[in-house]
């Protein structure tokens, strides 16, 4: 009936009205696709260059030289790069281990058991969060350098670590505020002991949340440049090896690899929206109110 | 045995001897202990003092993972992460039943509360009374000495719950388990029960099967609790099995005071139903203790009609009159009438007045 309407109007308004109800219907539409479009416009920037043919020396100059695929089929022939590149992903899966093993330990200490200096605790672990980066960095390196401590991996180990714990637990100590502990006291109602109950109960129920944490932990980590660059010593990682290549010309390959992250990072994203949707169908067992009980 | 929270006495020096294979209540309103007291039992908090006997065992002290207990929570506590079937096999997973037995066991429990189909459904995928129906299974699989209910029908609508209560009847009667059962809903309690605790600030106030908490309450507050009363309050004229009482409505009749001394204060109880209505006018049946009022309100309720009359001394008295017969209850007096209402003696008995001191200590 409506759309009856509206068709036999539209021949009868001029076009300049038409038009202008159109945009009035879309938008919403049209401003949310110009917001999504300037923020992937720069990555859709280095995919599009990562086919390019570079200059002589194959390097980047920002100026399109020609299609090719041979950079993707080389994709790991720059050494420099691809060296980079896996120490970079090293230092991440050793560093999001390590932090989320660490900050999910501190998530339950912090939701579960009432200590000395909890509260202090549950202030000073956001922190790091409001801290600027270049404060962090600076001031681990003038501690590694009075602990003497020789900057390399393990320096930047100890620095990622550091800086992703706080991530942890925020993430982890807010699933576990949600968490019925009852379902606890269920299975130690059935026989479990207390670490039975923390592997067959706890931890599954949990894993979201923590498996959340880790993808954070290691895109922070493998992202980090500003404290890697003071504590990196001789090491290189990926984001050092772009900032140094830079400054003379960037091997095409860089987009090529930046671009398999950024695919690689796209696709764990959908895998953790799907997975937390799993978990809030998983949270959705709580008996719903079916009428308030009767007062009889 | 008696529980503390710092300095509040949750449980206060409550002792209850349940017999083995009985269907046991602790009733009583929000915050009286019912639910420590069922906590203390299952291992989950430590009694302050005292100790919890099962099958002459003192389980005080061991972890709940320890003792032969299990429980339904309120909540159900179902583990979401499991089917149906693994929620049920778990207790026995974790005595180490072997898988065949296992399995035997669980389909039997399944098919008990009427869950064969959704063997293999997640919890949420069920409706909250099948929820509960698994709580239910998962804890009878494991053939407890003792099982721990926590108001299990509280958050289930009305018409569920009646249908669950009879459900649950049915169940412990065929187990022969005992139930320990805590729930706030009186009418739950008296359907269900052998036996009910009635728990008022961390005491019970008595115990008894059904008829006797409705019939002849121990204290005012019990009376208060269960049902509708008519409290009228006196003092005991002469105490003794043919004593007598003078109510401050101003009649005294006579009735057993047993453990009433003479002068005291007390509240003689009787049941709305139990009191019958009559013209002041006419002649009293001597036999009959009466005593008349005025009538205040008269109020239709479909099975019954309710009549409220206030008392010489101000007290409100609650009377129904089943409406079995339309010519009778146009017979009834309306508002403004003065009316005398009569009962039997042995449908009233007396309760003593809870002093300032709360000098009653009626344990069960």
């Amino acid at each position: 009936m409506e759309a009856a309407t509206v068709s036999s109007r539209a021949g009868s308004k001029p076009a300049p009205a038409r038009a202008w109800a159109w945009l009035r219907r879309n938008a919403l539409l049209i401003f949310a696709g110009l917001a999504v479009l300037y923020m992937l416009v720069p990555i859709f920037v280095i995919a599009v260059f990562s086919f390019d043919t570079g200059n002589a020396q194959g390097e980047l100059d920002f100026a399109w030289d020609g299609f090719t695929l041979e950079y993707w089929q080389n994709a790991f022939a720059n050494k420099a790069v691809t060296e980079s590149m896996v120490t970079s992903l090293e230092l991440a899966a050793l560093a999001t281990v390590v932090s989320t093993a660490i900050g999910t330990l501190m998530a339950m200490a912090l939701v579960r058991h009432e200590f000395f200096g909890r509260r202090a605790t549950n202030l000073l672990i956001i922190l790091p969060l409001a801290t600027p980066e270049i404060v962090i960095g600076a001031a681990l390196l003038s501690m590694f350098i009075s602990y003497k401590v020789s900057l390399g991996f393990t320096s930047l180990f100890i620095a990622h670590v550091m800086f992703s714990i706080s991530f942890v637990v925020v993430v982890v100590r807010s699933r576990l505020i949600g968490f019925d502990r009852s379902i606890e006291e269920a299975a130690a109602d059935l026989g479990s002991t207390p670490l039975t109950t923390f592997r067959t109960v706890t931890l599954p129920l949990l894993a979201p949340g923590i498996v959340g944490a880790a993808l954070l932990a290691f895109a922070l980590s493998l992202d980090d440049f500003v404290i890697s660059n003071f504590n990196s010593g001789t090491t290189v990682t990926f984001p050092l090896f772009i900032f140094g290549a830079s400054l003379r010309g960037i091997p095409v390959q860089v987009n090529v690899l930046a671009t398999m992250l950024f695919v690689l990072t796209a696709l764990t994203i959908v895998l953790v929206l799907w997975q937390q949707r799993k978990a809030k169908e998983m949270a959705s067992v709580r008996p719903e109110q079916e009428g308030q009980p009767a007062q009889v | 045995m008696t529980k503390r929270f710092g300095d509040v006495v949750a449980v206060d020096d409550l002792s209850i001897a349940f017999a083995e294979g009985e269907f046991f209540t602790l009733l009583g309103p929000s915050g009286c202990g019912k639910t420590t007291t069922l906590r203390m039992i299952a291992g989950f908090e430590q009694e302050t003092a005292g100790q919890v006997l099962i099958d002459g065992e003192d389980v005080a002290g061991l972890p709940p993972y320890k003792r032969p207990t299990n429980t339904v929570f309120q909540s159900y506590a179902l583990f979401p992460h499991l089917s149906v079937r693994d929620n049920v096999a778990f207790g026995l997973k974790r005595k180490g039943v072997d898988r065949a037995e296992t399995e035997r066991r669980v389909s039997e429990e399944l098919g008990r509360v009427g869950l064969a189909q959704e063997a293999n459904r997640r919890p949420a995928q069920l409706s909250g009374g099948q929820q509960q129906r698994v709580a239910l299974a998962r804890a009878l699989v494991n053939l407890p000495k003792v099982l721990l209910l926590d108001e299990p029908l509280g958050a289930l609508d009305l018409k569920l719950r009646k249908g669950l209560q009879v459900e649950l009847k049915r169940i412990q009667r065929e187990v022969g388990i005992t139930f320990v059962y805590v729930t706030h809903d009186q009418e739950e309690a008296l359907t269900m029960s052998d036996r009910i605790a009635v728990m008022n600030r961390g005491r019970v106030e008595q115990v008894g099967d059904p008829e006797q908490v409705y019939d002849r309450p121990a204290t005012s507050f019990v009376a208060g609790f269960i049902g509708v009363s008519n409290l009228m309050p006196g003092t005991v004229a002469s105490a003794g099995a043919r004593g007598e009482v003078k109510l401050d409505a101003g009649v005294t009749i006579k009735a057993s005071t047993d453990g009433l001394s003479a002068g005291a204060r007390c509240q003689a109880v009787v049941r709305p139903e139990k009191l019958q209505v009559s013209d002041p006018k006419g002649r009293a049946d001597r036999k009959q203790p009466s005593v008349e009022g005025v009538v205040e309100s008269s109020l239709y309720l479909g099975t019954s009609t309710q009549l409220i009359v206030r008392l010489p001394d101000s007290v409100a008295m609650t009377v129904l009159v089943p409406n079995a017969d339309e010519a009778e209850r146009q017979r009834l007096p309306g508002g403004g009438a003065k009316v005398r209402l009569s009962w039997a003696p042995e449908h009233m008995h007396l309760v003593p007045v809870a002093g300032p001191a709360g000098g009653d200590s009626s344990d069960g």
